[in-house]
């Protein structure tokens, strides 16, 4: 038996574990600056305005304007506040929004960790982003913080309900948990037209996991003056934000690869089959991403109770009715997956 | 376990909160989020107007009601110049009241567009709030165009309005009233037929009429609970009476209503200004009193007496009969009055003015008992309140 080496059967491994990582992290850090950028310039069109415009060329470099700024504000700590988990929180929610993308499939085997349970890995992590909005908004010792917490756990669990069916539909149709194996299963058909309804809701189950417009009572401006955040400043705020940006790209990648085919072309002819399939996902991505600001620009937010009932009332029974429908149907014409 | 007190949750709101549209400080008592009782506390804005006023000629008194409510200045001022011609008994040559008309008019619409879209702003939806101040910066170009200021005109003085329309100021004014109408139905695309929108404002803080009377509601607040009540139809001022105009009322009194009349009210003015427009007279517009209002600079290089007229109106000013009067306008918020009282010196002897958002706010407990926070916001949006003129 071969001596073994502890450089190579460690450290090395290791080294390019992290290599990976930050292959995934750095562009991702890069597209929550582009979208915050591309956000502010789309509802600036919509609104008449003109958008940043003044750093940089088309004023691109705000982004980093705005970082360099944050970056040299003082973190402004509450005296009533709980210090370790005041900080602790941002980190969880920036982390969260981070760490999902470690089974999301960029291309065909182009992914850091294909598991077997990826969907379930999603739905853990997408689960635990309630402990970051519920440990800011207590360790704040702030009634406003405190609110926005209380509604933001009412709303994340209330939502994660209708996902997690949402999920279940999309396993039916594909017969696996792995992500890359759900993408093959759409190479005739992306899910999202036999699936519309489920489409559907996950995208507005998405805008509330993500305390996005109209569901964006956890932070609502003008009630609670930012809920959860309203104690945060300087780095911790943002790395709120930029959690909160990270999330939603990352709930629009995996309606992506459960809906829309992941990375592949709409039609498998030929000059679409040869462009690589992480433009298709990106190219896919974006769009959603898009659809995330134009709700901001265009809807007004729901109040709590509404955003309650919506949740129990509506997408509960509709998405269950859904995996019935889907089950049966599958059961009854035989297309069930082997 | 030992029985324990349990306490509601008090919330301080404001007085520095994005939704309190100035500086009210409201103290919610809450039940989770449930409101058990709004209670507004006000004063941070005091400048003490009334009594700064009796220590200023008449003329002088002009400029602080445009810093009452500073969202439709011109409508404030008018109610003193209106208080000020009765005591004195002028009577307006016909362009200078068309102009007040028109310029109302205009104010009205830049009062309600602000209103209209930060209610919608205070719900969560932002982008009415920028298409409309986009149309509110084109109103407030016209106000700069007749009076050289952007907000605090200073426009209507006791006599008449302080100058002449510039040339072409008419033509733009109608262009513009002729644009408008899509704006609007921009904002109502986006507001009017939204189902999120329906659901925040419909049967929250809903009024009878009954409540509305016995509060002091006015304006808006009032006629969306379905009472034909507007100063301009029943007790009409300037040349209101030989306007066709109608007022629009609600039935159910709720956020919603006061929205839609408010929109509505705002396609009415476009009617008001474009009758004023086809029917604006020539002439003076101000009485031609030199006593009064002051003589032009062409006559005082030349006449002696004009001069003086002229020294003496911006030094002592002129001085009002004695005797006491309340004059009202349907200003955007309401009514507003003001209430005079002269004792035949240049200054008044007391000025007391009825602010129509104070009698609002009061109305605030009872609107939002029982509702949730966020209707509170709502609540506090259709309201209209705007904090120069509760507190003066």
């Amino acid at each position: 038996m071969a001596e073994s080496n502890f450089w190579l059967d460690y450290i090395l491994p290791l080294l390019l574990i992290v290599g990976y990582i930050l292959a995934i992290v750095v562009p991702i850090m890069l597209s929550v600056a582009i979208v915050s950028y591309a956000e502010r310039k789309i509802w600036a069109a919509m609104q008449w305005r003109k958008g940043p415009n003044v750093v940089g060329p088309f004023g691109l470099f705000q982004p980093l304007a705005d970082g360099a700024k944050f970056f040299l504000k003082e973190t402004i700590i509450p005296s009533g506040a709980n210090r370790v988990l005041f900080l602790l929180a941002p980190v969880i929610m920036f982390s969260l929004g981070l760490i999902g993308w470690a089974v999301i499939p960029f291309d065909q085997h182009l992914v850091l960790a294909d598991i077997n349970v990826g969907i379930l890995y999603l739905f853990a992590v997408s689960s635990l982003g309630v402990y970051g909005i519920i440990i800011a908004g207590w360790a704040s010792n702030s009634r406003y913080a405190f609110l926005g917490a209380l509604r933001s756990a009412a709303q994340m669990v209330s939502y994660e309900v209708s996902i997690g069916f949402v999920l279940v539909t999309v396993l039916l149709a594909a017969g696996s948990l792995n992500l890359n194996e759900i993408v093959e299963a759409q190479k005739g058909l992306w899910f999202f037209i036999p699936l519309a309804p489920m489409f559907v809701i996950y995208l507005i189950s998405a805008l509330a996991e993500t305390n996005r417009t109209p569901f964006d009572l956890p932070e609502a401006e003008t009630e609670l003056v930012g809920g959860y955040q309203v104690e945060y400043s300087s780095m911790s705020w943002v790395l709120f934000m930029m959690g909160e940006y990270a999330n939603i790209i990352l709930l629009s990648g995996i309606a992506v690869i459960l809906f829309l085919g992941g990375w592949l072309p709409p039609f498998q002819v030929e000059p679409l089959t040869s462009v690589p399939g992480i433009v298709w996902f990106l190219l896919k991505t974006s769009v959603l991403v898009f659809f995330f600001t134009w709700t901001k620009g265009t809807f007004p937010r729901y109040r709590y109770d509404q955003l309650m009932r919506l949740g129990w009332k509506v997408f509960l029974p509709a998405s269950l009715f859904w995996v019935v429908v889907t089950a049966g149907a599958m059961h009854l014409f035989g297309w069930l997956p082997k | 376990m030992s029985e324990r007190q349990i306490r509601n949750l008090t919330v301080n709101f404001g007085p520095n909160h994005p939704a309190t549209h100035g500086v009210l400080r409201l103290v919610l008592e809450m039940d989770g989020e449930v409101v058990e009782r709004a209670d507004p506390h006000i004063g941070f804005l005091h400048r003490g107007t009334e009594k700064l006023i009796e220590y200023k000629t008449y003329l002088q008194a002009v400029p602080y009601f445009d810093r009452l409510d500073y969202v439709a200045p011109i409508n404030q001022e008018h109610a003193y110049a209106l208080a000020v011609e009765k005591l004195l008994g002028l009577e307006l040559p016909p362009r200078a009241q068309y102009i007040r008309v028109l310029y109302g008019e205009l104010t009205r619409i830049l009062n309600h567009l602000l209103n209209v879209t930060t209610l919608a702003l205070d719900i969560g939806a932002m982008t009415p709030f920028f298409w409309g101040f986009e149309e509110r910066e084109v109103i407030m170009e016209f106000y700069e165009r007749a009076s050289g200021a952007r907000m605090h005109a200073a426009y209507f003085r006791p006599g008449g309005v302080t100058c002449d329309l510039p040339d072409k100021l008419l033509e733009d004014i109608r262009a513009w009233n002729k644009a408008f109408p899509k704006v609007l139905d921009d904002i109502e695309r986006l507001l009017t037929g939204n189902r999120i929108f329906k659901q925040r404002t419909v049967d929250v803080g809903k009024t009878t009429p009954e409540e509305a009377f016995d509060w002091g509601f006015t304006g808006p607040m009032l006629r969306a609970t379905g009472v034909t009540w507007d100063l301009r139809r029943n007790q009409p001022y300037e040349v209101y009476d030989q306007l066709e105009f109608s007022v629009p009322v609600g039935t159910n009194g709720d956020c919603f209503e006061r929205y839609l009349v408010r929109m509505e009210e705002m396609r009415q003015s476009m009617r008001i200004i474009e009758q004023c427009l086809d029917q604006m007279p020539g002439g003076p517009v101000k009485v031609q009193d030199h006593k009064i209002a002051p003589p032009t600079r062409g006559e005082m290089k030349r006449s002696m007496e004009a001069l003086i007229h002229h020294f003496k109106l911006y030094t002592e000013g002129y001085r009002v009969p004695a005797g006491e009067i309340y004059a009202a306008v349907e200003s955007p918020k309401g009514e507003f009055g003001v209430y005079l009282v002269a004792d035949g010196s240049n200054r008044p002897y007391r000025c007391k003015i009825r602010s129509p958002i104070f009698a609002h706010l009061q109305g605030l407990d009872f609107l939002s008992r029982g509702h949730m926070l966020a209707d509170t916001v709502a609540n506090l949006g259709s309201m209209d309140i705007c904090f120069g003129e509760v507190d003066r």
